[in-house]
């Protein structure tokens, strides 16, 4: 007798594995917990097409950041040649990433050009001479055009995150995908309408009032008034920094109205402040706002930090002054971040949002099709082969449980595409117990015993189950390379599928065989 | 209990040129339906576009959902959803105009005015023309992969020819290489891809792989054809079930071969078209066990899976039918057509 000791301690192995991995899982539905409390908190996911919720892809228009830092270099040279008295005689903007100086004739060409040179280093400098005039053509260098480029992806993803921290979804997964697409799912409930919008919107400016008649220490001890806000400053203030203030709740004016920001100097003490500029309709907002409430701070509010709270010192008619205490890099990085604050650099490419109701109705009509068609297959299975078919169904079982387990050990997701691998799956797996039934009746019929027709059948119907299940092993991965989603859903399942049926067909219900045939010792077969 | 007789004997390879041209007529369906429908029907995974899901507090005629919706000038599409009342409807908004800003909102909105009902959305899905093309690409960059490996691992296993079939997909990798430089479409570079495929095999005389390639095209084929002739869209989903089928068909012809290849050691003295018929009768019964056990799962999901799953789970009920045909019927016979060459 050959002794194949090793097969029943690889069944219980397993078997015990996957039940680890699916008890979380199942102690979460059963309680209906948020997520597992049991060890190893593994869990199986559901994919949005299942619980609901929403799946964007955006593309930020990296393209416009580039064209930004040009426009913003092309303001500072104009004020580097009047501060360095170069006499120009046009300026002009040639394309996307070049601009052209044409020097006043007067004018020492090659120092001027070494003075462009060396402030502007970020840009490759040429210099020709055309109908008689020098010009100097100043070029984004392409390592720059590249550095911004990835820059300012970089900063897009990091605001959409902070977008959606601040809307607070649930379980939100943020990822960059490519140089400039950002990958974002909001599973659960969500009001698509509001979270496109949040998303969608990049920089949040808001001009607020300082809420004077209250103290700020009161608040922080947890009697904030009501219409108040506590709000603190920014970070990197140096003087201010983290110390709180209380702000009105009330929203006067927001970014969406800005058309310009830039660095300017007091004429009079020589700091730098922040000029900016609104559309016409937030310039009358704004006019109306410092008319109204002149001689009360204004705080001005950047994704909920506040950068200063001046106050208002007459009524404010198109450019207005966002100072603090800046030096000039904290002045030039605030004018930076307003800038960006510029409305839809983000795009949204690829939106799904699905309710929870639709969800609901898909595992149920999932699960109602894989019950009857699992219980068919199962009556199928002990009708046509009576006792043999019985160890099949409790590998078909047994195959369930480990497609469950395999999904939570990988914390898969779980879609409905991939309840219909699962579905599939059950149909496929007793495949390879009919190929190993159906030629052990053959070695019956050619007059085998028992025991010998069983080995021959598992043995010979080996290969060609695992030949079988290969095939479809390669289409479910290159599927898995390639699809994207739901469609990545059934690839999963259907993989753990293939792989669990071949464990189930030729190990586990060949060690069932063979105690029935050894400790039992059954002489005849029930197939 | 057993369906099939143990002593079978159908003259299956008698019948082939019946089967040939059975095959050649469902064949010829798929083109014609496709050049009449002006090729392939794309659902908005790969046209792009929007579909939603929307569902009225109450019944409303379908004619008044489009009504509304003419009035939004939309150019939409209003299917019923479903089987229940009619309150759930799906709508498609062609390419040219889903990009447009708060597409939901505006469309949620402007319903409900106009027919005076509370809609809820209940699904709303957005394909921008750029994500379309990208994944129009990968679909066919994935049956490409598949129908590569595949044809690998098959003409390795059947022919224990490895190496060769290592070389030969490094050729194949190389045309495909080539021809993409020649700035070929996609589908034309698939085209190109299967050809050289189909050339490759005839010349380094695999005709196991070869006769399983051709069964797999030919249920590729035949189920796009069905889409085509019903109108069923091609989405992401649909492509993973070509995909299955091209997986799982296989396993019958794999049963088959693997019989064939026996008999041929045992019975080496047969003429090849007897040792392939009783091959095949030999292995009915598994082949059709094994198919039905799939095809009774895979019409549950099409009866009570819901809408969202339904034409994946008819591509699958087709793919499976047409597989476990061209099992017996095309891929055997390629066997023997092969054989008579010489």
């Amino acid at each position: 007798m050959k002794t194949t000791s090793w097969r029943p301690i690889v069944v219980i192995v397993v078997v015990l594995a996957a039940l680890v991995y699916v008890l979380p899982t199942l102690q979460m539905v059963l309680e209906k917990k948020e997520s597992p409390t049991l060890w190893p908190y593994n869990k199986i996911n559901l994919g949005l097409d299942l619980q609901g919720g929403m799946h964007l892809v955006l593309q930020v228009d990296t393209d416009k950041a580039v064209e930004n830092t040009v426009d913003r270099s092309f303001d500072e040279l104009r004020a580097f040649m009047r501060q360095n008295d170069i006499r120009v005689a046009a300026l002009k903007r040639t394309d996307a990433t070049t601009f052209t100086v044409a020097l006043d004739e007067r004018e020492d060409a090659d120092r001027s050009k070494g003075l462009i040179a060396d402030e502007f280093r970020d840009f490759n400098l040429e210099d020709r001479t055309r109908e008689g005039q020098r010009e100097i053509v100043l070029q984004l260098k392409p390592d720059e055009i590249e550095r911004v480029k990835k820059l300012s992806f970089e900063k897009a993803v990091m605001k959409v995150r902070n977008r959606v921290d601040e809307y607070g979804a649930r379980e939100p997964d943020i990822r960059p995908q490519g140089e400039d697409r950002i990958i974002v799912q909001l599973p659960g409930v969500i009001d698509a309408d509001k979270a496109r919008k949040e998303i969608g919107r990049t920089g949040n400016l808001e001009f607020k009032l300082v809420d004077e008649t209250n103290d700020v220490r009161q608040a922080l001890s947890g009697s904030v008034p009501p219409g108040s806000e506590i709000r603190y400053y920014r970070k990197d203030d140096p003087d201010m920094a983290g110390r709180p203030i209380l702000l009105k709740k009330e929203t006067l004016l927001t970014g969406d109205y800005l058309s310009e920001a830039r660095v300017k100097f007091d004429p009079a003490n020589g700091q730098p402040y922040v000029a900016i500029k609104f559309n016409p309709k937030g310039a009358r907002i704004f006019a109306d706002i410092t008319e109204k409430h002149i001689h009360e701070r204004l705080a001005i509010v950047l994704d909920n930090e506040v950068y200063s709270a001046p106050e208002i010192q007459s009524k404010i008619t198109g450019e207005g002054m966002i100072t603090g205490n800046f030096t000039d890099d904290s002045a030039k990085s605030l004018a930076l971040v307003l800038r960006e604050a510029f409305p839809t650099p983000v795009k949204i490419l690829y939106e799904k949002s699905v309710g929870p109701s639709l969800g609901e109705d898909s595992i149920r009509k999932g699960l109602l099709s894989m019950l009857i068609g699992g219980v068919l297959v199962v009556l199928f299975m002990v009708v046509y082969y009576r006792g043999s078919g019985l160890i099949a169904d409790a590998a078909l079982l047994l195959n369930i449980i480990l497609i469950a387990g395999g999904l939570a050990a990988f914390n898969a997701t779980l879609t409905l595409p991939g309840i219909a691998g699962i579905i599939l799956t059950i149909g496929m797996a007793v495949d390879a117990n009919v190929l190993i039934y159906e030629r052990i009746r053959e070695e019956q019929r050619l007059g085998k015993t028992a025991r010998a027709a069983v080995d021959a059948g598992f043995d010979r119907a080996t290969l060609t189950i695992m030949d079988a299940n290969v095939t479809t092993l390669i289409a479910a991965i290159v599927l898995f390379q390639f699809g994207s989603g739901p469609v990545k859903g059934f690839a999963v399942t259907l993989s753990l599928g293939v792989i669990a049926s071949l464990f189930t067909a030729l190990i586990v219900s060949r060690t069932i065989f063979e105690f029935l045939l050894t400790k039992r010792s059954i002489k005849t077969l029930s197939i | 209990m057993q369906i099939i007789k143990p002593d079978v004997n159908i003259d299956f390879v008698g019948r082939r040129r019946f089967a040939y041209f059975v095959s050649a007529i469902l064949i010829l369906i798929t083109i014609v339906s496709l050049i009449f429908h002006g090729g392939p029907k794309y659902g908005i995974d790969f046209a792009g576009g929007a579909e939603l899901l929307i569902q009225f507090n109450q019944p409303l005629p379908i004619e008044e959902v489009k009504a509304a919706m003419n009035a939004l000038q939309l150019e939409a599409v209003v299917q019923k959803y479903g089987e229940e009342a009619e309150d759930f409807y799906r709508v498609l908004i062609p390419a040219a105009v889903a990009e447009q800003e708060n597409l939901a909102q505006t469309l949620k909105e402007g319903l409900a005015a106009r027919t005076q009902r509370q809609v809820t959305l209940e699904s709303f899905e957005m394909v921008g023309p750029q994500v379309g093309r990208d994944l129009r690409e990968k679909a066919l960059l994935a049956m490409f992969f598949a129908l590569l490996f595949i044809a690998v691992y098959i003409s390795g296993r059947f022919e224990l020819k490895w190496l060769l079939s290592a070389a030969m997909a490094g050729a194949l990798a190389f045309s495909v290489y080539i021809l993409r430089l020649a700035h070929l479409s996609i589908p034309m570079l698939m085209l190109a891809a299967v050809v050289v495929t189909l050339v490759l095999f005839y010349v380094l005389n695999l005709k196991y792989a070869m006769g399983a390639i051709v069964a797999l095209i030919h249920d590729v084929i035949i189920t796009v054809g069905f889409f085509s002739i019903f109108q069923k869209e091609f989405t992401l989903p649909i492509i993973a079930a070509l995909l299955t089928i091209i997986g799982y068909s296989l396993n019958d012809t794999i049963i088959v071969f693997d019989r064939i290849r026996e008999n041929l050691r045992k019975y080496h003295k047969l003429p090849l078209a007897e040792t392939i018929n009783r091959s095949i009768n030999e292995t009915l019964s598994r082949t059709i066990l094994t198919s039905g056990t799939t095809l009774i799962v895979v019409v549950m999901l099409f009866i009570f899976g819901g809408g969202i799953i339904h034409d994946f789970a008819f591509a699958l009920l087709v793919g499976i039918l047409v597989g476990t045909y061209s099992s017996i019927f095309v891929a055997s016979p390629i066997l023997l057509a092969w054989q008579k060459r010489k």
